[in-house]
């Protein structure tokens, strides 16, 4: 009689997991995909590990505690291995909605990954969307470092370049000066040593040597 | 006493300047793809003779011209001919559109550079979208080397006329760019150193513009570079060396660019084989595993016949995927450097190490090339006694690279990449040509051919090969003069010029028309250059006339 009553219930409930479309989802597992030759088989007892978490999932959202394992139900449990699961509360004879399951998951999504060594790709829930990790994002975007350091870099080249530019220039300029200031004073020396004024020889001021006709008188204009 | 001209410490140097000054990214991004759609090494045939018919004896006149009369472009051919000193103008000009748009694919490679020092590379993923649940939709629709080339790096508007603003991280980019030049140029010469299917005639059409444009004719580097020669230099041997290895870099990078592409269209035909089999995988609810590649036609076949209903639900979404049409995608320009190549190294091992490696090489070809440009420029301007006399050579420098980076903000705009466009199809393709032929016609007939043969004799002490007087004298002209043509009769034909614009709704390019303002823009580009050559001449006769009627005739 008991057992009568059993699969009774039982029948009922999957033709509810079928009824609710709307509040049931698809679940879509690739452990081969996932784990390769650590590849576990599906089988009833890691269905029942699955109701357990799910359960367990259920049971942190508020008002919610009293959910047991036996309220999750799963039916249609193919090859690939994907299956329908719906939570029902036997007490008021529904199916929870969708939009407090789908919250229960999401918020406890790493868990029950890590139940069965999946992930948020391996272990689909086709309603559910999974919160993606953004990638990291540092508070100085690396970039502008290295541009900084290449930046300064050039800045400190061209720096450089320039201003030993213009100190050759400064120093080229200062040489031809001094080197006449030294000439000075040579011939200052010279001039008196010998006693004879050597003036006229002077080719320094650019003086004119008055012993040459000059170009232009050479010719006698027309 | 008047400064001696600066000059090369050796010979090497030189070779070395004008190596890196013609080896470009022209070599990298232009000479694979026209390879690609020209019948492959079929190209090679067009490209070669091309190369020892115009691009050897075009690149000889040049050196000549500069090591014979040893100033830049302008005082080079003003002593040819007092007329023709707008060749010379014409060359500057030309020198600085192409210097204002091209060291922003600098700026490019070094913010690519700089973003390649993370892990992962940011163009292998998608950002995510507004509330963490998936990616971000244009990124979804495009790919992300797309995306993040498209969207991160450029901002790109959806057409030339939303300007938008200055992107500053392009803007900053741009001006360390500049700064490298700077810091390149800064010492003048002593620094530069120290570095096609043979029926069809569009084959031969291109391998002509390939040679011409990638050894650099016409900007007038050549001739300051050679400017600074010692006179009796082997500039002859230096032509051949030069154009030799250019055009073996070309052939060594479409041997690379041609690996890229195996790879990307394998990693592609690949990936696209497996999102087949996800499909059917979940549609039909197989094992996990049991579909592979070797039986995936086999299976279709067997759903096909067992489950047609469900079958026709999902065919439309299974793509066919086909090597063939992976490795028909031929892309040139700046998709193929930063979109393409980046897809190829985001999916290989160390792709941190391949990405640095391949953008300091952009780097170091694109900062080569514009030592060259800025040398046609500043060459002139500090020969000229007037300018130079007032300010040092490092202000000069200071004042063109800033003129440019000013100028070069246009294109850090959203709408930047168009008009970088239209500078890089326009700016320089019919002037270069008139420029070099106004150059050959201006030495063989103008200056005389039989002078300027003994001045090189007296100059190196080598006579001149008859190869190359052929060459001078008839056929480069009667090349490039049909060249000349076949563009403008190409140009005027097609009529309204189009652009591809990217479309962020749809993730791809689409074609546009360019507004009237764009169009006026084009034809101002080509105009300022092209017509300094007449303009000047026709200066220079009414200055002749005017002086010779105000002195009065001498005895």
């Amino acid at each position: 009689m008991r057992q009568n009553n059993s699969v009774t219930q039982e029948h009922t409930r999957r033709s509810k997991a079928k009824a609710d479309g709307e509040n049931a989802f698809k679940v879509r597992l690739s452990i081969r995909t996932a784990l390769g030759d650590n590849a576990y088989a599906w089988d009833t007892n890691e269905e029942y590990l699955f109701k357990a978490m799910v359960a367990f999932s259920m049971r942190k959202v508020p008002n919610r505690e009293t959910t047991e394992i036996s309220h999750v139900l799963v039916c249609n449990v193919t090859q690939r291995v994907s299956f329908w699961f719906v939570v029902t509360d036997p007490l008021k004879n529904h199916t929870l909605p969708a939009v407090e399951v789908q919250t229960a998951i999401r918020m406890n999504r790493n868990r029950i990954n890590g139940a069965f060594f999946l992930n948020d790709q391996t272990l689909e829930f086709l309603k559910i969307p999974s919160t993606l990790a953004p990638p990291t994002d540092p508070s100085v975007p690396i970039w502008i470092i290295i541009f900084g350091v290449i930046f300064c870099i050039v800045i400190v080249a061209v720096m450089l370049l320039i201003l030993s530019g213009i100190r050759q220039r400064r120093r080229m300029s200062k040489g031809p000066t001094e080197v006449d200031d030294s000439e000075d004073k040579c011939e200052n020396t010279i001039t008196i040593e010998n006693g004879i004024p050597c003036d006229p020889l002077d080719t320094k001021g650019g003086h004119i040597n008055d012993a040459f006709m000059t170009e232009d008188e050479r010719l006698t204009p027309l | 006493m008047e400064k001696a001209r600066p000059l090369w410490a050796n010979p090497l140097q030189f070779v070395f300047a004008c190596i890196s000054y013609a080896v470009g990214l022209g070599n990298v991004w232009r000479f694979p793809y026209l390879c690609q759609m020209y019948g492959g090494g079929s190209f090679l045939v067009p490209y070669f003779v091309m190369l020892v018919v115009e691009g050897m004896p075009l690149l000889y006149l040049e050196l000549a011209v500069g090591q014979r009369m040893r100033q830049g472009s302008i005082g080079a051919w003003r002593t040819i001919s007092p007329y023709l000193g707008g060749v010379g103008l014409a060359s500057v000009v030309v020198s600085f559109f192409l210097s204002t748009y091209y060291n922003i694919i600098n700026a490019w490679a070094f913010w690519y550079l700089f973003h390649s020092f993370q892990d992962p590379l940011p163009w292998s993923v998608c950002p995510l979208n507004g509330n963490r649940t998936g990616y971000d939709e244009e990124c979804e629709k495009a790919s992300s080397t797309q995306y993040f080339w498209y969207r991160k790096t450029l901002n790109i508007s959806p057409s030339i006329q939303d300007s938008g603003g200055v992107q500053w991280e392009q803007a900053l980019c741009l001006l360390l760019a500049w700064l490298v030049v700077y810091l390149c140029i800064l010492r003048g010469t002593e620094s530069t150193g120290k570095l096609e299917q043979l029926a069809n005639p569009k084959a031969w059409i291109n391998a002509a513009t390939q040679i011409f444009f990638s050894l650099g004719l016409g900007f007038g580097s050549l001739i300051a570079f050679a400017s600074y020669n010692q006179p009796s230099t082997n500039c002859q041997q230096h032509a051949i060396i030069v154009s030799l290895i250019n055009s073996s870099t070309s052939i060594f990078a479409s041997i690379v660019t041609f690996s890229i592409y195996g790879f990307k269209a394998t990693f592609n035909y690949e990936s696209c084989l497996n999102k087949v089999i996800l499909l059917l995988t979940n549609s039909f609810d197989l094992e996990d595993g049991f579909l592979t590649t070797s039986n995936l036609e086999q299976v279709k076949g067997y759903l096909a016949s067992a489950f047609p209903g469900k079958y026709s639900e999902v065919l439309p979404q299974i793509r066919n995927c086909s090597l063939e049409s992976e490795l028909a995608t031929a892309v040139q320009g700046t998709g193929l450097s930063f979109i393409v190549y980046t897809e190829a190294i985001k999916n290989m091992a160390a792709s941190q190490l391949w990405s640095v490696l391949y953008f300091f090489m952009l780097l170091m070809l694109g900062i080569g090339s514009m030592l060259g440009n800025t040398a046609a420029i500043l060459t002139p301007l500090t020969d000229s006694k007037v300018i130079s006399s007032h300010l040092p050579k490092e202000a000069i420098s200071g004042l063109v690279c800033l003129v440019n980076c000013v100028i070069g903000l246009v294109f850090t705009m959203e709408a930047g990449n168009y008009w970088f466009d239209i500078f890089n199809d326009y700016a320089a393709t019919l002037p270069l040509l008139l420029i070099v032929l106004v150059e050959i016609v201006a030495v063989c007939y103008v200056f005389g051919l039989r002078r300027f043969e003994s001045d090189l004799q007296a100059m190196t002490g080598r006579t001149l090969n008859w190869y190359w007087k052929a060459m001078w004298a008839g056929v480069s002209p009667l090349l490039i003069i049909s060249l000349f043509v076949f563009y403008l009769s190409d140009y005027i034909l097609t009529g309204t010029l189009q652009y591809q614009a990217w479309d962020a709704s749809q993730g791809q390019l689409v074609t546009k028309d360019y507004p009237l303002y764009a169009l006026a823009i084009i034809g101002l580009l080509v105009a300022s250059s092209t017509m300094c050559i007449p303009l000047v001449a026709l200066g220079t006769f009414i200055v002749r006339r005017l002086k010779r009627g105000d002195t009065p005739p001498v005895a």
